[in-house]
């Protein structure tokens, strides 16, 4: 889909730019966004190293481990089908702990993880409750720390601002897709 | 209150993350050194694609063309009371993070991380993740092609927290 969106993107500022006549800012704006690139990326790789260098003492510590137990309830809570000491209920609670924790590098893995017991588990060919729930919930934003966020958000006042104000939008948004995950499926 | 509580919670980290260390025995350095290198590997991966979203977002907002669709649009914006700026952010978020990564830098850098575009940017990139990426990798993975109801519910949350952090802006700061 992006390479529909972004060639879309191209051609309609082409094109606009020959009606509006701004085609030398269009060219200015080309050569100017690809230097943009770079330079955000440069000015956010020592923060964005930091806190991956930071989690990887915590992932070595094993605090994923150590959080996932207050986890467990509110697995067996969301998913009341699940055996909670099957390694599917495990793998969940890993993955949700790795995205909280902002651990990136670990949680994709520990989310497939997941996946694949849970494939194992499911009765049809098609995605169980349990599947559509689980990707859901990933599909939120469960992270503690938006931490390239507030990177870039360099050059506020306080860059810190807005980390309650996330939290609290992520939780709705979280609550939101759980509810409508669970109505859809009783619906089905 | 609030205020410090935001300011405390990196130190306050870094702090439990380092004395959690020493209580395992972790070998902190080299560890930070492998992470950091994680960091870096990620950056370095998904420089290309700012590059190809930055040019192409760049053009679009030059071309006037973002003008035209905002303008376009503008019904639909004032009903869920979003910042025109906003918007294009709005589109992008589900599909391809890295392109609203290089939205929020357009916004944060014509308006500023302050503003109430630049805040409500930030609460949407903070509390939203790229959904369609999500969904096809975890089914992808176990070749599940019948995902049933998951893009229904997930992209009503989507929908919910870009009202949501539209709301808690103006409740929090103005």
């Amino acid at each position: 889909m992006i390479n529909y969106i972004w060639g879309a993107l191209m051609l309609i500022s082409l094109v606009t730019a020959f009606f509006t006549g701004r085609l030398e800012a269009v060219t200015k704006a080309a050569m100017e966004g690809a230097g943009e690139a770079v330079s955000m990326s440069l000015s956010l790789l020592g923060v964005i190293c930091l806190w991956t260098g930071m989690m990887k003492i915590a992932e070595e510590g094993g605090l994923i481990n150590l959080f996932a137990k207050l986890l467990k309830p509110v697995i067996k809570f969301l998913f009341p089908g699940l055996p909670p000491n099957s390694s599917a209920a495990d793998a969940i609670v890993m993955n949700m702990m790795a995205n909280i924790l902002g651990m990136a590098n670990a949680a994709t893995p520990l989310g497939l993880k997941a996946m694949k017991e849970l494939d194992r588990l499911k009765k049809s060919s098609r995605a169980s409750d349990e599947m559509c729930l689980f990707v859901v919930i990933n599909t939120a934003s469960l992270q503690l720390i938006p931490s390239t966020l507030i990177a870039m958000r360099g050059g506020s006042q306080n860059a810190f601002e807005i980390i309650i104000p996330v939290w609290i939008a992520s939780f709705l948004t979280l609550t939101v897709g759980i509810i409508a995950a669970k109505i859809l499926s009783l619906r089905e | 209150m609030i205020n410090y509580f935001s300011i405390a919670v990196i130190p306050l980290m870094f702090f439990g993350i380092i004395t959690y260390g020493f209580m395992q025995r972790v070998k902190m350095f080299d560890s930070f050194l492998a992470g950091a290198k994680d960091g870096l590997e990620t950056s370095v991966r998904i420089l290309p694609s700012l590059v190809a979203l930055l040019t192409a977002i760049s053009m679009f907002k030059a071309s006037g063309a973002l003008d035209i669709l905002t303008r376009l649009s503008l019904p639909v914006l004032q009903l869920i009371k979003l910042p025109k700026e906003v918007a294009p952010l709005a589109f992008m978020r589900p599909i391809s993070g890295s392109g609203s990564l290089a939205i929020v830098e357009t916004i944060f850098k014509d308006y500023g991380p302050d503003s109430l575009a630049g805040r409500v940017a930030s609460v949407m990139m903070g509390s939203t993740e790229t959904t369609f990426y999500t969904l096809t990798v975890y089914f992808g993975s176990v070749n599940v092609k019948d995902t049933r109801y998951t893009v229904k519910a997930a992209l009503a949350a989507d929908l919910f927290g870009m009202i949501a952090s539209v709301w808690i802006v103006r409740m929090f700061f103005y």
